[in-house]
């Protein structure tokens, strides 16, 4: 009786923790992709692959020019804020409005990247990036790496730092006035060319950072870029478009559930439980948890 | 408009003695009025390239060196047909599928399967393979059915890659190596005209199709979704018939794929099925359904000569994607039509 009580007890502590690691790692992935697509309606599906050239370039300035971590970090973050506004400056500007061209384009450039990176041999146990704090917590009786604490760290201040970006700063606020309402907005005075340049550079720069966050927990692989895109897209239809609360609400639903199915099914369903819960959402409720904008018009 | 005539519209007349005259035809009387059969040049005009293309297409196999490239034509043929449904679901229908190995995958594991397990011969699993999977696939993607916007790329997009995950997780389907020693064609020529057929088949009934009553309907719910449910139709269920449309295509792809390499493996839902139709598209020229097959003659061979390239090669199509979507979006069958339908001519000022 008493060890039949004790063993979930520990499961249930394991599947919290986890869970909640999980869900902040899922947050940190979907927020740019909820900036750009979910905010300001710039379908980036090379999402991913930002996130991979990330971890890339971090590895790079580390271990092949040998500076430092942090200078590193700085640099590459930067790097990716100017790839990011050059993707909507040199492909995206030429395609806006045709939704159809949109994706495919920036599917094709994530995709001619994410390859390119496979067929020059990036894979495999070499590449890792160095933790940012060596050693781990216990908390309840589970010991737990530093890293994943600034996980949850990073993704509590991102996700702060951009719902108050969104809202209370003009910058912000003229993003979500784009996505509602591109030409009510320009008459208003907002550039959208620039605005979405704007969007574009910060979606890379917190892909980014998640990627640096994340990355140090295991090895960069390419496939990563493809998981990273279906994960935040799921994120960000199962929240609801335009929607920070829905997103993170979103990430803590996936985030639970794929560590439950990796507990008491199998640990393969982890990108099934994404798919399904796209499904799911679309058959149920197509607009997501808290999705507003244009509720109506995404339905026919 | 070449120089000269921008020069003569802006009144420099004296400078220039001759500009460049271009007369559209008259398509609409030409092809549709008795005047389309009023004499031999005329019916000429009409039919000689679809004559061109259907006596090329089914020469092919004749030309070929080696039997290599027979199987390259076959390969050709698998694209032509994923090409084509692309082409019809983006350009008439509005739904833009980023996963053409969703049907390569699902056609060809079922006909492995209906052929390993059941004993069945290819006579019965590509018919069955080619309903069956396109019924499985609309009912997976009927869920992003009644939702406009990018739902629709994003779940196609996200089937292969998910599905390829789960057959080599669990192990099932043979895993990684596949379902071996699936039964081959009886004859080399069978294998070779049965896809051709199929692709010339596909290609007129395609476009006999949208220019039917329920082809408009297609196109309605393309451009004003709106006006057609407002007549009463449901859009979901157009928008299903033309998926099931599409992947029926591709799932005979598939199952005709399995059948000539004698495996069904997990390579069936790679990038390439979903990318190079797509690229095949922009570059032969969307919206034309001649423009996807001519594309799919010109990259697939470009394709396998670089198969020592391994990844590279989705890199390459990619960057043309990529280009072609940027730079020429109107394709090379858009062009030549265009211009096949126009005088060109110099005359004096």
């Amino acid at each position: 009786m008493f060890h039949r009580s004790i063993i979930p007890v520990f499961l249930l502590m394991d599947i919290l923790i986890y869970g909640i690691i999980n869900s902040f790692s899922l947050a940190l992935m979907a927020i740019g992709f909820t900036l750009v697509y979910g905010i300001s309606r710039l379908p980036n599906f090379a999402h991913g692959a930002i996130y991979v050239i990330t971890g890339f370039l971090v590895w790079s300035l580390v271990y092949l020019l040998k500076l430092n971590y942090v200078i590193s970090i700085l640099l590459a973050l930067m790097i990716m804020g100017l790839v990011g506004a050059a993707i909507y400056r040199f492909v995206l500007i030429r395609v806006r409005g045709m939704a159809t061209s949109e994706i495919i384009a920036t599917y094709a450039l994530g995709l001619a990247v994410l390859e390119f990176l496979r067929w020059r041999g990036f894979k495999g146990m070499t590449y890792t990036l160095p933790v940012f704090i060596e050693g781990s917590v216990t908390i309840a009786g589970i010991p737990i790496d530093l890293q994943r604490i600034i996980v949850i760290a990073i993704g509590i201040v991102v996700v702060t730092f951009m719902w108050l970006f969104t809202h209370f700063n003009k910058t912000g606020l003229a993003l979500r006035g784009m996505a509602q309402d591109e030409h009510a907005a320009m008459m208003l005075g907002i550039d959208s060319d620039w605005m979405a340049i704007i969007a574009m550079a910060m979606g890379s720069i917190l892909a980014g950072i998640a990627a640096i966050t994340l990355l140090p927990l295991g090895n960069i692989v390419v496939e990563a870029g493809y998981n990273v895109l279906i994960l935040s897209i799921a994120v960000c239809i199962v929240g609801g478009l335009g929607s920070w609360v829905g997103a993170i609400l979103a990430a803590f639903m996936i985030g639970f559930v794929q560590i439950i199915t990796v507990a008491y099914i199998q640990s393969h369903f982890h990108m099934v439980v994404a798919l399904l819960a796209i499904i799911i959402t679309l058959i149920l409720r197509p607009s997501g948890l808290f999705g507003k904008q244009k509720e109506l018009e995404e339905r026919v | 408009m070449n120089d000269d005539g921008r020069k003569t519209m802006n009144g420099e007349i004296g400078a220039i003695e001759r500009r460049k005259e271009r007369l559209d035809r008259g398509i609409k009387v030409r092809t549709e009025g008795i005047y389309a059969i009023s004499s031999w040049e005329e019916v000429a005009y009409l039919a000689l390239p679809r004559l061109i293309l259907i006596l090329g297409i089914l020469l092919l196999p004749f030309l070929m060196p080696s039997l290599y490239w027979n199987r390259v034509i076959s390969i050709v043929g698998i694209y032509g047909l994923l090409a084509l449904g692309f082409d019809f679901l983006a350009h008439y229908v509005g739904l833009v599928s980023l996963g053409g190995s969703l049907f390569i995958g699902v056609g060809g594991y079922l006909a492995a399967i209906l052929n390993k397990s059941f004993g069945l011969s290819p006579l019965f699993t590509i018919p069955a393979a080619t309903l069956g999977g396109a019924i499985l696939c609309t009912l997976l993607i009927l869920p992003a059915l009644p939702l406009r916007g990018v739902y629709f790329a994003i779940v196609t997009l996200m089937y292969p890659l998910v599905l390829f995950r789960i057959i080599e997780a669990l192990n099932i389907l043979g895993g990684t190596d596949g379902i071996l020693g699936v039964a081959s064609f009886p004859n080399p020529w069978v294998e070779q005209y049965l896809i051709l057929f199929v692709v010339i088949i596909a290609l007129f009934g395609l476009r006999r199709l949208v220019n039917e009553d329920i082809g408009l309907v297609f196109r309605g719910v393309k451009d004003n979704d709106q006006a057609v449910k407002a007549s009463g139709l449901s859009i979901t269920y157009y928008k299903a018939i033309a998926v099931f449309i599409t992947s029926a295509l591709g799932c005979f792809g598939g199952a005709y794929f399995v059948h000539i390499y004698m495996v069904a493996g997990i390579s069936l839902f790679a990038l390439d099925y979903s990318v190079i139709p797509i690229a095949a598209t922009v570059i032969g020229g969307g919206g034309t359904l001649v423009g996807p097959l001519l594309g799919c003659f010109i990259l697939v061979p470009i394709s396998e000569l670089l198969r020592a390239f391994g990844t590279l090669r989705i890199v390459f199509y990619s960057v043309i994607l990529l280009a072609f979507i940027m730079f020429r979006s109107e394709g090379i069958m858009v062009y030549a039509q265009r211009k096949y339908h126009q005088f060109e001519r110099w005359v004096k000022v």
